[in-house]
This record gives C-alpha cells, structure tokens and sequence, in this order.
C-alpha cells in the first residue's frame, strides 16, 4: 500500500438542521487530494444536502469546512474553489456549447485566443471537439452532461461536485458515461465528489465510498470494503443483493438461524445475544462440491428461479428457516445442477462469508 | 474511519445545538455581488413600500380624521352609515355585482365548454371577438348601449317604457366588460382535465350529462369560484361603467369620486374606500386559496383532451358561439359606427367631424397623445422593474427576513381597486409636507399608479416564467465566479423574452384603457384619453367621447397585433436553442 495522499477537504462536526428536522447530524469527514469519493444513500439520507454546504448553497448549521487549508465554511459560493455539475446539467439554453463552455472564462478576463484554445481542448477533452457551435437543445442528454462536467472543469477547480449527474440519462448511457467521467477524473486528478443513490455507480467509480443514512455516515471505505465487509445492517442491505437473516448467539463461534445452526467468525460478546442478523452475498452460497460434511451446509428446496443472462438467481427454502434465502449460480453451474424449481439441493456458505450484526433499530 | 453518528448534545461545538440555549446558525459572509442584488432589492420592496403601502395606509389614517385633520375616531363611520342615500350604495353595488356574476359565469362557461370541448370551426376567431372588450375601457359597453337603447338610441323601442339609464345599463354593460375575464379562467381550467378520465367513463358506460357532473364539472370548479371573484371584484368596484350610464343609480366607485372631488369630503371618501377594500379583500383571499388548490390538480402526465365531432352539439354550440359573438361585435361596433355618424340621431351621413372637431380642435386629442406616452413608459420602465424585482425575489440570495415581505407586496396590489388606490394616492402625494409631494399631478404619478395599480398579474407571469427556468443557472454562474446580473442579462433575460413581452403588453393595453385609479390623478397637463371619455360624456359630447374610445381599442388592438408579430419573429430568431 502507498502512502495515502494528504487531506484536501475536511469536514469537522457539519450538522444541519431544517427547523426541527435533523438532515444531517454531527457529519465529520476528510477527502483525500485527487480521489473520487462518492456519497452514496437512499433519498433523503442528507447527501445532496452535505454536497449543497461544500458548495455554500446551503449553510451548516454548524460544523467546520477546510478545503485546502482554508477555512471556507463562512464564504460565498463565489469565494469558494469548485466547479458543479448538475442532474439537469443547468446548460445555459440560449448559449452555443463554446459559449457555455466559456462562461466562467469571460468574467476572469482570460484573453480571446487563449480562451478558445482552452474550449477547444475541453470540447476535445469531453470527446465532442465539433460541438462549439451547436445550442445545448441539438445534443443528447449524455453529451449534454459531458459539456456541463467540461464547463465545471473550464477554470480548474480545486474540487468537483457532481450531484447525480447520470441520474437523468438512460441506462445504456450512464454505463458509458461512467467510465468516461472515471477516467476523465483520473487523467485531471482532480478532487471529486460524486453523490449517488446508485450502488452500481459508486461501486463502479468511487475511489472510496461515504454510505449514509437518515443524516448520518454509516461506513466510510473503498468500493471493495463496503461490498464484502459491510460496517452495518444498513450498509450491507443497501449496497448489493443480500441475504440478511435474523439469528441469534449459539455459543462461540456458532449462531442459530431459524433450528439451523452455522460456524462463523465473531465478537465474543455475541455468543450470547439473540438479536443478531447474518448476511451474505447471492455468490456466496455454494453448490458446486458440498456434501453432507461440508461445513454450514444444508438441504434446501429451490422455490424459483429468475434467469438474470450470465448467472441466474434461486430462491430456496432451507428447514427450520421461515426467511427465503437467494443465492446466484453461473450458468455452468446451473446446466451442471439441473436445477429446476421443486428440486432439492445442498448447499453451503464458507464460514469466513458469513457476518455476524448486532441488529439496529431496522 | 466509520465515524460513529452520536447526538450532538453536549459536545462543546460553537454554534450547535445544545440543551442549554440555542446559539444563532452561522451565516455565509455576503459576495460583494451578493450586497449589490441585496441592495436592489431592498430598493424594489422600499419602493412598493412607497407607492403601495404607504397610500393605502393614508386612507385609514384619513377615515378617522375629520375635514380640518382632527382625530374623529369612527365618527366619519356614523354619520356615513346614517346617510341613507350613501349606505343605500352599498346595497346597490351588492346586489348588482352579484347579478352581473350570475349572469357572466354560465354565458362564459358555455362558450369556454363550446371552445374545449366541441368541435365547432373558427375557435380562434370566436376567442378573439369575445376577448375584445379587453381591448377597450370598460366604460366604451356603457357608451354603446346608450348609442343602441338611450333616450336617442336607435333601438329604444325595444324596451317600451323602460330605460336603459341605471341599474339595467350597469348589469348589462358590466357583462360584456367582465365577460372575457371570466373566458380567460374558464377556458384555462377546462382545458387541463385529463383525456384519460374521460377515457375511464367511457370505458365503463358513463352517459355523456354523467361525465360532466362527474368529471367536467369537479375539475373545474376551481377556475369556476377563481372567475366569479374576478367578475364580482370588477363589478363592485368599477367607476366607468356607472359613471357612464348609471343615471342616478348610485354605487360604491361612483360614490368615492362624488365625495372626494366633489364634495372634498375625504373622510367619508376614505370611509368608502375601506368598504370598498373589505369585499375585494375576502374574494381576494378565496381567489389566492383557489388558485394554490388549482395548481396541485396540475400533472406532467395528464393526456389533453381532444373532443371528438358530434354533429348536433357541435351545431348548438356553434350557434351559440356566434350569436355571442354577435352580440360582442353589435357593441364594440356601435361605439366605432357612432364616432363617424355626423350628427346622432338626425344625420346618420359618415364623417371624420367627431375625430377632427370635437377631439383634435377641442384640444383633447392631447389626451391621446398623454395615453399613448403613459402606456409607453408602462410597458417598458413598469416591465423591466417588475421583472427584475421578479427576478431578485426569486433568483437571488440574502436579506431572507425581508423577501416574504416584498413578496406580499407584489401580490397584494390585485386585491385593491383602482378607485382606491388612486383614492390613497392623491391623500398620501397631495401632502405638501410629503417630499414626494412634487410627483403630484406629473406624469410620472399616473405612470407609478398604473404599475402598481397592474403589479400583481404582472408579477406573477414573470414569477412563472422565471421558476420554469432551471434553478441551479444561479448555482453554476456562482460557482464560476460569474456575478448575477451577468447571468442575468446573458441567459435569464433571453430565456424569459416572451414572458416580458407578454408583461410589457399587458401593462401597455392596462394603461390605454383604466380608468379608475387615473382618474383622481390626472391634471390639465397630463388628461388621459380614458378620462377623456367620462369628461366628454359628461359635458354630453358623446360623439366625441365614442371617437376616443376608437382610438383606443384601435390603439390597443394595433399594439396586441405588434406584440405578436414581435413574439413571432423572436420565436423564429431563438429557434435553434428553443427546442430541437
């Protein structure tokens, strides 16, 4: 592992309330220099709300904000270092897209030549060099999104905000975009703040990941971190396709879910509570290679079967259990299984893919 | 790093919450840009202040002051109400605007019904002529049915012994006037109801009297209630109408300006003026009411409604169209036919003699001139200051305390009729020791008025527009370090040209043709062609006085077919980024 790059923003105790409601309560977090980092959360979970007071469009209702070792937590938007993208990607409709692309230039009094120089390079750098002069109307919604992230970019801010800027685009170009807006990000190694309410973006793009919920942060890590080892209920239900089954302590190193009792890895203090929840991933449940001695296996009755084009996901039923668990199978193990709804199956999940939570108030 | 979210409580943050007292939330330091809008807008609401409130609260004042300035309490109030013949006005202008909203609201909803609902040909022409009264002051039916049914009218003997002098003139020009208002409402409501639910009825048998007391009926009911406070708040406090053809029929308008420049009696004036406010303000606020419920009937989704031909609803509502049509045309025309007849009723010969004797050699056409500059200034100075407080109100950041108050004043001035406002002018500006006191009998007065006296309308187009536009440009242009009036004039402007086009007509056609509030207002210098018209009916010129109000309907139509053509070539101009 390298050495992790200083902090270049830091947010110390950001609280915001609007009137009695609490949108974000005690928020403290630094973002490292040229990472991507993603707020990702259900709506209404304070995200947008954070991305808004990095911006100065709203105010904390307290709490610190350093960017770049300076404090900016009082100044106005237009004292602040940043560039914005929006959802609506806010082009300017009347302006051709050099124009757009331009307008922060204007007001710094950039001359003529250098200025079209830079939009030039920008319009190549976002991949559509021959789109000056058209009006934002005559592109697509992507590439209307590409010139909005060239015009945040224009002035060289310290630090980028995207507000679910692929929220508006259908799904084929979202993909796309996503690795486009990655790799432009890299190439500038610009600080960015991306805020999502799709796992799959912020999995796909984030250097690290900011999961929060009802105003708090849940779990801070990379995309990795956050998908196997989820921090929380919350964290591991949100992000990802889970099993999440209600247990309880069986002695060390053992719980019970429903009469069926499985091995697995956990805090000592466990052993003997009975609000616990295990999880675990689709892929994780095994078939191929479990016979009755493989550890935490069971029989389990397939109850049906939803063919997802590369791997195709059940849902069984194992004694003793009331929940339905799902567990996703490549096709080569589905044609190798036969299985087909009614069938009987053994199956197993590993002891170290198994994570024991003490359940919250979900 | 997880960080583990805890309650705030205790922990010794400057400026969170805490059990022990709430410390004030910080607040971002103000951009020197952000003073600079900041400031303006502070200007725009001092000036509302100014020219709106302060009038209005001139009235009250002088409701409780006696003829020398003496505080009287409500002794102006007493000896009103025990005057018979005024508080017998109050009756009077009741019973009338009741009557007149009786009788607009269903001839107004049936031709909206015929214009969204059925298949008759010609809706754009049959909309235009119905929407012409607009065009002209409100006083031009009254001339008319004095042409048609007045002692010289050359239809008198339709009405045997009765005259048209008085209520029944009032009730019936007042219809015409307040007609194409309530259209205006009725046919925007019925044309947002969603084809699907029609669709549903029909898909499960609904009978076509069922459908419209099940569906028609429901969804516009809004725009139902919302039209008849518009056509009983016209009613109730218009002056020109009664003025013209009332006769000795006495109403609350006319009883203002009889008092006030008559008499000089200014107590009891102000005393009618605050009577005059209390209904206007109750409609008001059930108006304000209906119009927050109406928008929330309102989706994206909704299917418009195509009506489908029936041949013989088709050909009734057809009939009825033209016959209303008709009606509009046999009333503007009357007054237009009467400004070139030679000398009614005895020479019916065409001639120019009413445009050339009695307005240009008179000296009134003056008053044209005065109109026209008057509705110039309006339609620019008046749209760009309503725009651009629109545009600071909604668009802008800073001063929070003080937007909800500027806001209420740009949406109060709809509530206040002309006649009282104009009542609250001349009290507030007639003060010598008012330093304002020099505006008075200028034309810069009857410019103020006029805006103010059309703010409201004005101001909530430009409202609409400007929140249809995307709120993060402000956003974006801060973020690139752009200040606001940059944005403003390079994207917020252009983007929003038809609305102050539309804005700009709208106070242009306003200032042409009102009456009201102007009328207290005017000097010899700056008479109106609007005033003209009451001063030369009044003197019995009404040969003249129907040859200005030709002037002016030709004027405002002329304008309206500018704006269009204007609004056309924008249209084809900004149509590379409109839409593609």
């Amino acid at each position: 592992m390298s050495v992790s790059p200083p902090d270049y923003l830091v947010l110390e105790h950001v609280r915001k309330e609007f009137g009695s409601f609490v949108a974000l309560g005690d928020v403290s977090l630094s973002v490292r220099a040229g990472e991507l980092l993603c707020f990702l959360g259900p709506s209404g979970c304070g995200k947008t709300t954070l991305l808004r007071i990095i911006a100065g469009l709203e105010t904390q209702s307290a709490g610190r904000i350093i960017q770049g070792g300076r404090d900016i937590s009082l100044l106005p938007p237009m004292k602040r270092d940043y560039g914005i993208v929006f959802q609506s990607y806010a082009l300017f409709p009347n302006l051709t897209i050099a124009q757009n692309v331009a307008y922060g230039l204007v007001n710094r009094r950039v001359p003529r030549a250098e200025r079209d120089r830079r939009v030039a390079e920008l319009l190549t750098l976002v991949g559509l060099p021959d789109s000056g002069p058209k009006y934002p109307a005559q592109l697509s919604g992507g590439q209307q999104q590409r010139i909005a992230i060239a015009r945040a970019i224009a002035t060289s801010p310290g630090l980028m905000l995207l507000d679910e800027p692929l929220s508006a685009l259908d799904a084929r170009v979202r993909v796309r975009l996503r690795g486009e807006i990655r790799s432009l990000q890299q190439r500038l190694a610009v600080t960015t703040i991306l805020v999502t309410h799709d796992q799959e973006e912020a999995l796909t793009m984030a250097d690290r990941i900011v999961v929060m919920n009802h105003g708090a942060i849940e779990q801070v890590g990379t995309p990795f971190e956050v998908y196997r080892n989820p921090a929380t209920p919350f964290v591991a239900d949100f992000v990802g396709k889970t099993n999440l089954l209600p247990a309880a302590g069986a002695g060390e190193g053992r719980v019970r879910i429903g009469d069926q009792r499985f091995a697995c890895e956990f805090d000592g203090a466990f052993a003997k509570r009975t609000d616990l929840k295990v999880f675990f991933r689709p892929e994780d449940v095994q078939v191929r290679g479990v016979g009755g001695e493989t550890p935490n296996s069971a029989a389990a009755v397939v109850q049906g079967l939803e063919f997802l084009g590369s791997y195709s996901r059940l849902t069984l039923r194992l004694n003793g259990i009331d929940q339905a668990l799902i567990a996703d199978l490549s096709v080569n193990d589905l044609a190798e299984f036969r299985v087909k709804p009614g069938d009987t199956l053994r199956v197993a999940v590993p002891v170290d893919r198994l994570r024991v939570f003490a359940a919250g108030p979900e | 790093m997880a960080t583990t979210p805890e309650p705030a409580f205790g922990t010794a943050l400057p400026g969170a919450s805490s059990l022990v007292g709430r410390i004030r939330a910080p607040r971002l330091r103000n951009h020197w840009s952000d003073r600079i809008g900041i400031a303006l807008l502070v200007l725009a609401g001092a000036g509302l202040a100014v020219f709106f409130l302060a009038p209005l609260v001139t009235i009250l004042l002088k409701a409780l002051q006696d003829r020398s300035g003496a505080w009287v309490g409500f002794a102006n109030f007493t000896t009103y109400f025990q005057t018979p013949a005024l508080a017998q006005s109050i009756w009077n202008s009741l019973w009338v605007s009741v009557m007149v909203t009786a009788i607009v609201i269903p001839l107004a909803f049936l031709f909206a019904y015929a214009l969204t609902r059925s298949c008759i040909r010609g809706k754009a022409l049959l909309r235009n002529i119905a929407m012409v009264p607009i065009l002209a002051p409100s006083l031009l039916a009254a001339i008319s049915f004095i042409f048609w049914f007045g002692n010289q009218g050359i239809a008198k003997a339709l009405l045997g012994d009765a005259q048209i002098y008085g209520a029944k003139g009032i009730v019936l020009s007042l219809c015409f006037a307040t007609f194409p208002h309530a259209l205006m409402i009725l046919v925007t409501a019925l044309s947002l109801t969603d084809a699907r639910l029609y669709e549903a009825a029909y898909a499960l048998g609904t009978p076509r009297w069922r459908r419209f007391l099940t569906i028609t009926l429901p969804g516009a009911k809004y725009g139902l209630i919302s039209a008849a406070m518009v056509v009983f708040t016209y009613a109730l406090s218009d002056f020109g109408i009664p003025k013209v053809i009332g006769g000795n029929f006495n109403m609350l308008a006319t009883d203002i300006f009889k008092l006030v420049i008559g008499q000089q009696d200014f107590g009891k004036g102000a005393v009618v003026g605050i009577l005059l406010l209390a209904p206007v303000a109750i409609t008001y606020a059930v108006d304000t009411w209906v119009q927050r419920r109406q928008s929330a009937l309102l989706t994206a989704r909704s299917v418009p409604y195509v009506p489908k031909p029936s041949r013989g609803f088709d050909w009734l509502m057809s009939a009825y169209c033209w016959l209303v049509a008709a009606l509009m045309l046999a009333m503007i025309g009357m007054a237009v036919f009467a400004s070139f007849v030679k000398f009614w009723p005895y020479d019916f010969t065409m001639s120019l003699n009413h445009y050339r004797m009695g307005l240009v050699e008179a000296g009134i056409f003056e008053a044209y001139v005065n109109s026209v500059t008057l509705a110039a200034f309006c339609a620019t100075f008046g749209a760009a200051f309503v725009f651009g407080a629109a545009y600071l109100l909604e668009k802008t950041r800073g001063a929070e305390g003080w937007r909800p108050f500027v806001r209420l004043l740009a949406v109060l001035p709809m509530g206040v009729p002309g006649m009282v406002l104009g009542l609250g002018y001349i009290f507030f500006f007639v003060q010598e020791s008012n330093p304002l006191h020099f505006l008075y009998g200028t034309m810069a007065i009857l410019v103020v008025n006029t805006i103010v006296h059309y703010y409201t309308s004005s101001h909530l187009t430009a409202v609409t527009a400007l929140k249809q536009i995307d709120n993060e440009f402000e956003a974006v242009s801060q973020s690139l370090r752009v200040p606001f009036w940059v944005t403003f004039h390079r994207v917020t402007v252009p983007v929003c040209l038809p609305a102050l086009l539309e804005i700009s007509r709208y106070l242009f056609v306003n200032a042409m043709t009102t009456v009201s509030a102007v009328v207290f207002l005017y000097s010899p210098k700056t008479t109106l062609a609007s005033v003209a018209i009451v001063n030369l009916d009044e003197a019995g010129d009404i040969g003249a006085a129907s040859a200005m109000a030709t002037l002016i309907v030709v004027t405002s139509a002329l304008v309206c077919v500018a704006y269009y053509f204007l609004q056309t070539w924008l249209d084809r101009r900004t149509q590379a980024w409109r839409q593609s």
